[in-house]
């Protein structure tokens, strides 16, 4: 199958890219356990989980008065490696390394960074892939259902631990995004400024069918065992479909006319076989296989569930989303992309209204790009300098106060 | 700082420093970013087209990519003490509803135009009989933003059928940074106007 260049939603490729030049370099994935019996973590649900693991990375250095951090929130399947390389032979830099290093958007040579994998993941923080230490096995479906506000609880108490009492800047696309509009909401005098970016403050009706379809591919798949696969064959096909389902999502018709259009795979005619003749269908066959490598299926399933569950308005405004925002006091910029039909502009509008009708500081952009959802992990120079110059307000504006 | 327009200078001698504006239109942010500076104003503006809006976000200003009309109403009553909307009215559908809209998020508006009454205008459409084309209103009939074209006159008698007050005026000629203000026969010899609006 073909290598493609260019875009993962959750892994951004930069060809060519390795140490030096205007890269953070090498980094380190840290771990940070806390919720130690006998005092587990509450969780939304009411039930409760401990120890927990976070597992994160830091860019940059910390300033004295501890004013100068950001901390990124990553989307559904991504990790705390958005920038720099683990070590000089990693051909890939982190996901988000395009804006997040020396002179970047997120300028590491200002900033002290901060990327935390969320709870329920499987990328280092405690997830249904982790061992249940009441049983010595995976928690497997025994894991608790989590919500954004438990992810945001989880990189609250790491907060807590890092001694960091003020976040300059709060940013994340998609899942991330959520997350990113949860803290303004839960903690309104620790957040200083705010970017979400491509997200929403609940899914829409078409966002929780496709995610729906995606689980139940997963959950079809025989060896999916209820949950409990670990150690033996695991649900591959399920899991490598629901990603061509969530990169559909990702991409848009455009896009997908520009990318592949109707050419087809290594050959000029027609077969008339059920093999993958179109790009298309090699494109998204070829983005299953690779996921299947790297993710969890039940995180998988753990996570968009938390992602349908998201409601601002629901959680935190009695169904309102203007009073949701009422306590907020950050300084905001919210993005979102003319072709992304997954949380398409008028979902970040709606949030839009609801900030300007309480009063805050709220700057929109729409950023006209053919690249759906995707397009927020993609080099662009239009978003590098609407961050840069946002977040130089945002320093000049706490320093003011 | 580029020094201001000459117009943009003289609304923002009106502005009491320290006050909250918003500004309709607000282009690539010149106006806010030098009251932000000079007068210590809190900004907000509403511009419409992508590339000058992330021009403003990086001057680190506070501004909503969108639509004017549609903008505005979803901020509370009485949120600015001025609501500028300055050369964007002559392209605006409903004139009176967005003037009414500036008066009630603001206590006062500034509203500043091309002056279609001018000598120029005037004279143009006699001796040649077609619509004028002229440097404040560059535009063919047919390729024109500008759909309401207006004397400063017109904007008084528009100001009484309205229900606003004009609090002050100014008819200014002018060109870039260079100008000045126009006392005799203003609606003749001016080719802007500005005016400072409030509640009735």
């Amino acid at each position: 199958m073909n290598e493609y260049a260019g875009q993962d939603p959750d892994g951004a490729t930069v060809a060519g890219a390795n140490v030096g030049g205007n890269s953070v370099g090498i980094v380190e994935k840290q771990a940070f356990t806390f919720a130690q019996p006998p005092d587990p973590m509450s969780l939304e649900s009411g039930a409760s989980i401990g120890p927990v693991t976070i597992a994160y990375e830091t860019c940059g250095s910390l300033n004295k008065e501890k004013t100068n951090v950001i901390l990124v929130l990553h989307a559904l399947s991504g990790d705390s490696h958005m920038a720099g390389f683990y070590t000089p032979e990693d051909a890939k830099p982190g996901w988000w390394d395009t804006m997040v290093g020396p002179g970047k958007g997120i300028d590491t040579d200002n900033y002290y960074v901060i990327c935390t994998n969320i709870l329920g993941s499987c990328m280092g923080s405690t997830g249904p892939a982790s061992i249940d230490p009441s049983t010595g096995k995976e928690y497997a479906f025994r894991f608790p259902m989590i919500t954004i506000t438990d992810m945001v609880t989880a990189q609250k108490a790491l907060m807590d631990h890092l001694g960091i009492k003020k976040l300059l800047s709060v940013i994340g696309g998609s899942v991330g995004g959520m997350q990113v509009l949860e803290w303004c909401i839960r903690y309104p005098s620790m957040v200083v400024s705010a970017v979400p970016l491509a997200t929403t403050c609940r899914h829409s009706a078409l966002a929780i069918a496709f995610n729906e379809v995606a689980r139940q591919s997963i959950m079809a798949d025989p060896h999916w065992n209820n949950g409990d696969y670990y150690g033996q064959k695991k649900p591959d096909m399920g899991l490598a479909i629901a990603r061509m389902i969530g990169h559909i999502t990702y991409l848009s018709d455009e896009s997908m006319r520009h990318k592949f259009g109707r050419k087809l795979q290594n050959k000029s005619a027609l077969s008339f076989e059920f093999g993958a003749e179109f790009q298309v269908e090699s494109y998204l066959q070829y983005q299953g296989k690779k996921f299947i490598e790297r993710f969890d299926a039940n995180s998988f399933l753990y996570i968009t569930k938390a992602a349908d569950y998201f409601d601002l308005a629901r959680g935190y405004g009695k169904g309102s989303l203007v009073k949701a925002f009422s306590r907020c006091q950050a300084k905001f910029m919210v993005i979102s992309y003319t072709s992304d039909w997954l949380y398409p502009t008028y979902q970040s509008k709606e949030m839009v209204k609801a900030m300007k009708k309480n009063n805050l500081d709220v700057s929109f952009c729409e950023i006209e790009a053919q690249w759906g959802h995707d397009a927020f992990l993609l080099p662009d120079p239009r978003l590098e300098n609407l961050i840069k110059g946002f977040l130089r307000s945002a320093v000049n504006e706490s320093v003011a106060i | 700082m580029n020094p201001l327009r000459y117009d943009l200078k003289l609304i923002a001698s009106w502005i009491t420093p320290g006050t909250k504006i918003l500004e309709l239109g607000c282009g690539e942010g010149d106006l806010l970013h030098w009251l932000k500076r000079e007068k210590q104003v809190v900004e907000r503006g509403i511009e419409i087209k992508e590339s000058k809006v992330v021009r403003c976000i990086e001057r680190g200003l506070s501004v909503l990519h969108g639509d004017i009309n549609e903008e505005i109403e979803d901020f509370p009553d009485n949120t600015f003490d001025y609501a500028i909307c300055s050369q964007t009215l002559q392209q605006v559908y409903e004139p009176a509803t967005l003037i009414r809209a500036m008066l009630r998020v603001a206590k006062m508006g500034v509203v500043s135009f091309p002056n279609f009454g001018h000598m120029k205008i005037r004279l143009k459409l006699i001796t040649s009989g077609c619509a004028p084309v002229t440097e404040e209103l560059p535009y063919s009939w047919h390729d024109t933003p500008n759909i309401r074209v207006l004397s400063l006159d017109d904007f008084q008698h528009f100001a009484d059928q309205t229900g606003f007050k004009i609090l002050k005026k100014a008819a200014i000629n002018t060109q870039g940074v260079q100008g000045k203000i126009v006392r005799v026969f203003p609606n003749l010899l001016a080719t802007y106007g500005i005016f400072l609006i409030g509640k009735q």
